[in-house]
Parts: structure tokens; sequence; C-alpha cells
């Protein structure tokens, strides 16, 4: 494999004119824009004040299909899950995952709501988790992978409630780049600010239209997406 | 049995004319072209920057074939440092024999595949099931496709030329273990039965398959962009993740990356944005719970580093958004089929002679009507009617060009400039050939066209020239 490694960057540097290596200028050039990559265009859309982003992300996400409440406190969460399940006619057991956010919620106020905390199996029907970032220009989550967010969380359960706290809700996917590379969304394992191995952005509900371009909600992922946007981290 | 196309872009023509009489595809076809086309156009209304960042998207991919030999060694240090594994191919042969081998030193009996271009390319599927390893297309578009044993017809919709009945008779003869009584003509009980089919084999496979949409060299990650969520659980679940990528698909950094974004769900099926993006980096973690302990990239040039330098450079910067084709008449009357290859309309045109050769595909630029709609639309504004005349000209320099099509260019260019002329004679000539085919259906030698007869046969047209066809189907 090595060997077809030359062949094909011998036959770039052929097929682009140049025999020898690039010169020392042009590739310092090129590392610079790659250790300090600059921001292109960002849509006007999310020049707004931080309440009324909140408000972009809420209506971008309802326009595809995902529902979205608001509540006051993390101490809410357990109650508005628990009349979400039953709204929807879903049993009231719930798959997630240990994170700072979610560890918080006083779930025991809610003995009825049964909670596994491990990674999701096949027949789990409900998966609950938190978003390191809510983007409001298309009203998308982000989520980042680890030992407190497996992805299979994001993906094997039919129905996938998200809590977000208002004060993550960012304006463009540039935002989340940054906050990956300034360890500023992920805790203390991000210490080598590195990519997490998956970072998820989930826009909606998984939808198909591969037959007779007829949209359809539910594909392999989630069929429904119930995003609970919180006000404050306080309990009380 | 079903009705399989030849699978040969030498026979444009005879497709063509085959496509244009199946009453379903031109259902199918008619459904789907309002769908995309509108949905587009009103993704674009809502937002201003749409054609500056079209501008920015093309000037991205631009420097990044004049520096793909930087960007890919960048590229393979990144993902070497993140724990993954890259493959370097330089033909098909070279994609499956890695494939083989990685599926091979995990003893894999089943292979998850997401919707994979490349894979398409590099006929993935068959080289597995030759090996005896079973490989599973999960994106349900693809899956319909790999029961009738079919190639996609659409970049991003590989069976828009299906209808739900015909997807439910495949169903019906594949899925033989449900009950036969069961009702199934909807779009989502069909849905359902797919959703329940393949929710199974996610658990089975030992290897998951996926393309890249993008490759980021800043970071060592591919992307994969999706509806459904079945590259996700394909690339999850199993011990060992493999991303089939050609040689162009990077991009310099993560925000390059979202500019391209931007661009792509939008151009492709007029969403603001895809349901999943996911950006991939090496296997899992540590301490991760989840995610493949192999992470494996391939890369595949097969040709292309041979468009480099050249004028049909421009069309590597290609991000598979199926605009292009969304819009063209010629697609939009005969299908993806047609064209004989893993890629349809005029990126197909294109870049199929490009891939294959011109005396495999040289044909294929004549499928045009140079109305320009397609580069009209391309979110990184390739000249794709530019390049089929180049490959026009090629074709008509190699002497490739059969006798009545050289002829007929000339009087071609003269009758464009004069439209209802040439309305009217191709009106006329289309009559006489159906009326002398209906006593045989078929010609086996035209008197003006000995070059393409004296090989194949020249099946008699259906009675309407392309062009009332098109008006016919815009009115409806
Ligand atoms: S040529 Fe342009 S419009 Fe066609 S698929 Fe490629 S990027 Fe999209």
């Amino acid at each position: 494999m090595n060997e077809q490694r030359q062949i094909i960057l011998n036959n770039i540097r052929r097929s682009l004119g140049r025999s020898g290596p690039m010169d020392k200028e042009k590739i310092s050039a090129l590392k610079d824009r790659l250790t300090s990559p600059k921001r292109n265009l960002i849509p006007e859309r999310t020049s707004l004040t931080s309440s009324s982003l909140i408000t972009l992300f809420k209506d971008m996400a309802e326009g595809v299909f995902a529902s979205v409440e608001e509540v006051d406190r993390l101490s809410d969460i357990p109650r508005a899950i628990t009349s979400y399940l039953k709204k929807e006619n879903l049993p009231s057991q719930v798959v997630m995952s240990s994170d700072e956010v979610l560890d918080s919620v006083p779930w025991e106020e809610q003995p009825l709501l049964g909670i596994s905390k491990r990674i999701p199996e096949k027949d789990d029907m409900v998966s609950v988790t938190s978003a390191a970032v809510g983007v409001a220009e298309t009203g998308t989550l982000a989520m980042f992978s680890g030992p407190d967010h497996p992805s299979t969380l994001n993906f094997l359960p039919e129905t996938h409630v998200v809590v977000l706290p208002k004060d993550r809700v960012a304006k463009s996917y540039e935002d989340v780049w940054d906050m990956i590379r300034n360890n500023t969304a992920m805790g203390d394992r991000n210490e080598k600010k590195e990519m997490p191995r998956t970072v998820n952005f989930i826009t909606g509900p998984s939808r198909s239209g591969d037959i007779e371009q007829t949209l359809l909600l539910g594909a392999h992922g989630p069929r429904r997406l119930h995003i609970i946007l919180v006000d404050s981290k306080e309990t009380n | 049995m079903l009705l399989m196309v030849e699978t040969l872009p030498k026979q444009f023509k005879k497709n063509a004319s085959r496509q244009l009489a199946d009453e379903d595809l031109r259902k199918a076809l008619t459904k789907s072209k309002g769908h995309f086309t509108g949905g587009r156009q009103k993704a674009i209304d809502n937002l201003p920057e749409f054609d500056s960042l079209r501008d920015k998207a093309r000037d991205i991919k631009d420097h990044v074939l004049e520096n793909l030999d930087f960007y890919l060694e960048e590229y393979e240090q990144k993902v070497i440092s993140t724990g993954g594994k890259v493959h370097w191919a330089s033909t098909k042969e070279d994609v499956q024999n890695t494939v083989l081998e990685i599926c091979r030193s995990v003893n894999a009996t089943s292979v998850n595949k997401g919707k994979s271009m490349i894979g398409e390319e590099c006929d993935i599927n068959e080289a597995l099931e030759n090996s005896g390893i079973r490989a599973v297309e999960t994106d349900l578009g693809e899956y319909i496709i790999q029961i009738r044993d079919e190639r996609p017809s659409h970049i991003i919709a590989p069976a828009v030329h299906l209808t739900k009945s015909q997807v439910e008779k495949s169903f019906r003869e594949t899925h033989t273990h449900l009950d036969p009584q069961r009702i199934l003509e909807e779009p989502p009980t069909l849905l359902e039965e797919a959703r329940t089919v393949l929710r199974g084999k996610y658990f089975e496979a030992q290897v998951g398959i996926t393309g890249a949409n993008f490759l980021v060299a800043e970071t060592g990650s591919s992307i994969i962009v999706t509806n459904e969520g079945n590259g996700d659980l394909s690339q999850l679940l199993p011990k060992v993740h493999i991303v089939l990528a050609s040689i162009e698909k990077i991009v310099p950094s993560l925000e390059d990356a979202s500019t391209l974004l931007r661009v792509l769900a939008r151009s492709a099926t007029g969403q603001e944005f895809s349901v999943y993006t996911t950006v991939s980096t090496g296997p899992r973690r540590k301490a991760d719970l989840d995610g493949p302990e192999e992470y494996h990239v391939i890369l595949l040039d097969n040709g292309r580093t041979n468009m480099l330098g050249t004028e049909f450079q421009d069309m590597l910067r290609c991000i598979r958004c199926g605009a292009c084709m969304n819009h063209c008449p010629v697609y939009q009357s005969v299908g993806g089929h047609a064209y004989g290859w893993v890629y349809p309309g005029p990126m197909g045109a294109v870049l199929t002679p490009s891939l294959l050769g011109v005396d495999e595909a040289g044909h294929l630029p004549n499928a045009s009507t140079f109305c320009g709609r397609c580069e009209e639309v391309c979110p990184v504004r390739i000249p794709l009617p530019k390049l089929m005349r180049h490959w026009r000209q090629r074709e008509f320099e190699s002497h490739l060009t059969p006798k009545f099509a050289r002829y007929g260019i000339k009087l071609w260019a003269y009758l464009v400039k004069r439209p209802s002329l040439y309305k009217w004679v191709m009106g006329v000539q289309v009559k006489i050939l159906f009326l002398l085919g209906k006593r045989q259906g078929r010609f086996s030698s035209l008197p003006f066209a000995g070059g393409w007869t004296k090989y194949r046969e020249f099946p008699a047209p259906e009675g309407k020239t392309f062009q009332q066809l098109w008006s016919e189907s815009s009115n409806e």
C-alpha cells in the first residue's frame, strides 16, 4: 500500500506540473491555514441577542419536526419527561448516560420514571441525553461522544429526549469547533482539546424520502426528537 | 423477472429509449422532480448569502485541488495520530482487496453498508459476496435496489426511479418470512417493514462500511451526511468502521467543511441541514462505551489524478448533491439507469468518460440539450455544459463519434440557432422513424445512421420528440 501511496502522490504532482517538493514558504502558509483556521462567511440570520437566538433555535428545530418545551429549573425535568412520555403513549422506562447535567437532575422526585444508566440495547424505547451545544442557525443539536455520552443513545431508541440548558445555545457550527478547541464545553476530559471520537449534529428526527419522495419520519434513527430547554442549571 | 437495464454507458441511446417507454419510471420521475427543485428554491430563498457561499465553496475546493498532495499527507498524519489507519488505492481492485483483507482480519461474515458512491464505483458488494461475506445495504433506497439487483439511478435518491407498488412487490418477494396477507401499500408501512427487517441486521455485522462527504485535513475526521441514521448505526455498532472515500473529498479545516455543508443539503434535498451530520475521528477512545474498535480509511484515485491539471479538474469540485440531475431535462426524461454506470445526469456525463475512458463512455456528453440549468444550480459552480462540450470535442477528434452524430452535430448546430425549424425537423424525423419502425418495432439499419446501427439495433422512437415529452411533463 505504501507503493500505492507514492504512485498517487506522484501522479498528483505530475498532473499539477510540480516536479520537486513545494517551496518552504508555500508549505508554511498552508500549515498556518490548518493550525489557525479562519471562519468563512457566516449567515446573518444568527446576528441576534441571546434571547432571540433561543427563539431562532426553537423555531428552526420545530420546523424540522422536533418538539420543544421550556422549563425553568433542572428539577422540572423529571416531571416534564414523565408527562411527555404519557402524552405520547410511551413506556416510562428510559435509558440514559451519566453526565454533568443529567446527574444534577433530582430524578428521585419522579419514582415512576424507570431509569437505566447504560448504553442502549435493541429494545430500549426511550433515551435521554443532554446536548453539548444547540446551534440556532438551523435548530441543530451537537453531541460529543465520550463515556458520559455514548453515541448509540442518539440513534437506537425510537424516542430521543434531549436536555439543553439555554446557555448552551450558540449561533453557528463554527462556535462548536471553537468550543472544542478551547475546551469550553466538554468538562475535564478534553484537556488535550482534541476532537471527540464522534461529533453528532442532529437536526430533527430521522427521516426518509426514498419511497416516491414521500417525507416519512422515523427511518432508522429516532421517530421522535423532544428537546427540553432549561433556563438555568439551578435545581431550585 | 425484473427488467434489468444494461449497465454500459456505451448503450446510452438504447437505454434512453427503453427508459422513455417505461410508464413506471415516468410516473416516479414526475413525482420527484417538483419535490427536489421546489425544495431547493425554497431553501435558497431563506438564505440571502447562498450565492456568496457558493463562491466560497468553489474557492475552497479549488484551493484543495491545487494543493491536494499537501492536504492528503496532512490528513493521513492526523488519522494516524488519532489511532486510525489510512490505505491508498489506485484502482477499484485495490479497494476491494483492502476491504476483503480487513474483513478477513476480523473473520467477518456480515458487513453493513451506509450509502457510498465509492462503494458502487468499486462494486464492493459483489466483491464481498464473492468471498462469502454478506453485504447489507442499510439506506432505505439502497436496500430497495439491492434486493431488486439494480444500480442506483440517482446519487442521493438511489430508488427514485421506482413507484411504491414496485417497492411493495419487491418486499413481498424478499421478506417471505412475513405474512403474505399483510397490508403494505403505502410508504409508511413499507418504511416500517424495512426498518424492522434491517434493525436485526445492525447487530449481526462485524464490519460497517460508510462513504464520506468530506475528509478534514485539520483533524483527520471523516464526515457523513444522512437523513435516516442508518450510516451512524452502521458505523457505530460493528467492531470495525471502514470509510471509503475518493482523494478529492479533502477539505482543509472544520470551518471549510461547515461552508460546504451549508450549500450541500440545500442543493440536494432543499433541507437547511440534513438530519445527521456526523464527524468521526479515529476509533473509540479508551473510556468510551461504544463505537468501533478499528477505524480505516481507504483513499481511492481511480483516474482522478489524471483529471488534475486538465480542463476536467473543475469536475473534482463536485460534492455529489445531485442538483444538476434534478434540474436536467434529459435526466428527468430518461432516468439515471440510461447513463449506464454509477454516476448519472450532467455530472455523470462529465465524470464517467473521465474515469472509464472516452471509448467506454464518450457518448454520454451528447445526452444534453445544453440548456445550462445544471451549471446554474451547481453549488460549486462546475461549468458542466462546457465540460460536456470538451468531451464531445475529444470524442469527435478521436473519431469515436458514430458517423451519424458527426454529420448530425453540424446539422444540429445549424438547427439549434433556429428553434422553430429545429422543432419541426425533429418532430417530422421522429414521426417518420416511428412509422417506419412500427412495422418491425426496431431498425437494423437506417439510411443516415449507419455508423450507429452497424453495431447495435436502433430502437424505434416512441413517436414524440424530447421537447414534446419535456413540455408535457412540465405541464403535469
Ligand atoms: S456537479 Fe454540481 S450540481 Fe452536480 S452533483 Fe456535483 S456538485 Fe452537485
